[in-house]
């Protein structure tokens, strides 16, 4: 076995007594053009795009598809500009918008407030915790039937069942946020002496923001298909009784599926992703890049 | 820093700064009701280097919080500067072994000018402004004051921390292991650095640590504790030795003495427990 096992071989030692600069050409090199733009996240997304538009209009235009079925690219793009120039998209958008906003509102509020009361007492938190795991599953639109008997037909049944959809992800989310705050950071507060609610503010707030913004996020998403789907469900019956633009977007969607005129409800749902892009990409991603991903917290 | 308040070498100081008298700490686990420190007790001197030496389990960590305020004692008591210690306050400011223990959401100067607006050092932006800017010039930080935490190497963050800790100019500045989870070769190098800030103004530290040879260097006087629960073991005098001791025979002396004080300890409990 000893005679098996290697001998260490012994060499001279040495030491560099001058370390050479230059002689890689370049330490560090400047990406080119070509790496950069593909490295861009829009640019090899935006191909997709194109691409799926183009085989969609290709598919249309040659498949013999019926107007009716699905309708071309271009022939919704055209109903989608008339809509918002003659028949008032934009202030369906805005009216979705509106409630959609309040709810949300809203449902933040009630969430803070649960959240708060969770985080302060043990009774708070196994009550927080009962109700969003008995609630957090049920989708929201479910609740209209009940929504619409108990507040009637109209702008308060769909208040409702958004704020169901908003509350109990903010406050779940929240929650897990404060709790995963780190004892670190935690005893740091408290040894500039804070306390109460300049603790939660300055302290607890800011370290669980990767989760509260999570919940945030998570309880628009919910909101907005809550809201469409609530519209659509009311449909022509109530929202626009006076035949005047009162409608939302869902309602938009909805009456024009009654008039056959397909290329309008591709429009229609078009601008309910549009809203949902913009929203998702303006707001959110704008709050996530000066927040959590400046301070390297992203999740 | 009040240069004026350094006593004279060998002077004895009129009263300890830190005194810890008889504590007996206990904390829960889920399951166990854990007792770290028995009756243990040491006075702690202005510009000591005191360090608390022991075996993982001597409960020195928890010390150390009790000290901070983060834990009552069931038993005795500790006071600075004469008055009972009940809660965690800016007077006693803690530098934390995680890398965690900076706000990732403040750059490094908002980290330190937060800890001395919240903590009462300084009621005016401007004033901590440049109180965080000089103390960021010593630990050699300055080109990266605007940078966020997540952006620092983990020497880099310690040294915010440490920086954070003394400008808010703390009755005492206590470290739980602050070293610990550096590379051996960044350990070395912040070792020398807080001796060198120590040099400077000669503030009181209250230094946890688990390595005899770190608590020889950075340390003037080491408590050594004893394991499960904490009990004190000696108290011995170290304030003669830095890194360029290291090769020498009292170097070498006092890290066998405290190894034997410590490995016996171990031979003892073996024999005790047969799981051990």
């Amino acid at each position: 076995m000893a005679e098996r096992a290697p001998a260490i071989h012994v060499r001279p030692e040495f030491e560099a007594h001058e370390i050479r600069a230059g002689s890689v050409s370049d330490v560090t090199r400047e990406l080119s053009l070509l790496e950069r733009v593909i490295d861009l996240d829009p640019i090899r997304k935006l191909t997709i795009l194109v691409a799926m538009i183009a085989a969609w209009e290709l598919y249309t235009r040659f498949g013999g598809v019926s107007e009716y079925i699905l309708p071309r690219f271009s022939s919704t793009g055209e109903a989608l500009a008339r809509a918002v120039w003659s028949d008032g998209l934009l202030t369906m958008v805005w009216n979705s918008m509106t409630v959609l906003i309040g709810g949300y509102v809203i449902g933040l509020a009630i969430a803070t407030v649960l959240t708060t009361l969770a985080v302060a007492t043990r009774f708070g938190s196994d009550l927080l915790g009962t109700l969003t795991a008995m609630l957090n599953p049920l989708p929201a639109i479910a609740l209209l039937p009940m929504a619409m008997l108990w507040f009637g037909l109209g702008a308060d049944a769909i208040m409702f069942t958004l704020l169901h959809s908003v509350v109990w992800p903010v406050a779940l989310n929240t929650h897990t946020g404060f709790m995963g705050v780190s004892d670190t950071q935690r005893m740091v507060g408290r040894n500039y002496g804070l306390r109460g609610i300049t603790y939660v503010v300055k302290i607890l707030i800011p370290a669980a923001f990767p989760s509260i913004l999570t919940g945030m996020k998570i309880g628009w998403a919910y909101a907005w298909r809550t809201l469409i789907a609530a519209e659509l469900v009311f449909g022509g019956s109530v929202v626009d009784t006076e035949g005047t633009q009162s409608g939302g977007l869902g309602w938009f969607i909805f009456a024009n599926q009654m008039d056959l005129q397909i290329p309008y409800v591709f429009a229609g749902l078009f601008t309910v992703i549009l809203v949902g892009v913009v929203v998702e990409n303006l707001v959110f991603r704008n709050i996530e890049q000066r927040t959590v991903a400046r301070w390297g917290m992203q999740s | 820093m009040g240069e004026s308040a350094q006593p004279a070498a060998g002077a004895t100081p009129a009263a300890p700064l830190l005194e810890v008298d008889g504590v007996t700490l206990q904390y829960k686990t889920k399951e166990h009701l854990i007792t770290a420190t028995y009756r243990v007790g040491f006075q702690v001197y202005a510009a000591d280097r005191f360090v608390l030496l022991g075996p993982s389990g001597c409960g020195k960590s928890t010390l150390l919080k009790g000290v901070a305020g983060y834990l009552k004692p069931v038993e005795g008591q500790m006071r600075l500067k004469g008055r009972e210690i009940t809660e965690p306050g800016p007077d006693r400011v803690m530098v934390f072994q995680e890398f965690d223990q900076l706000l990732p959401w403040k750059t490094v100067k908002q980290n330190i000018t937060f800890a001395l607006m919240n903590g009462g050092r300084c009621t005016n932006r401007r004033e901590a402004d440049e109180i965080a800017v000089e103390y960021i010039r010593k630990v050699k930080l300055d080109r990266f004051e605007d940078t966020y935490p997540h952006m620092l190497s983990g020497g880099m963050k310690q040294r915010v921390a440490i920086a954070r800790g003394m400008a808010m100019e703390p009755d005492i500045l206590l470290m739980d292991e602050p070293f610990a989870a550096l590379d051996a070769l960044t350990r070395r190098q912040m070792q020398d650095e807080l001796l060198a800030l120590w040099e400077d103004t000669h503030f009181t530290v209250l230094f946890v640590t688990h390595s005899i040879e770190e608590a020889c260097i950075v340390g003037s006087r080491i408590l050594v504790l004893s394991p499960h629960p904490g009990q004190v073991k000696a108290e011995l005098n170290a304030h003669h030795l830095e890194h360029h001791n290291v090769g020498d025979e009292d170097f070498a002396q006092l890290q066998r003495k405290i190894h034997d004080m410590l490995f016996a300890d171990r031979i003892l409990e073996e024999e005790a427990s047969p799981h051990g």
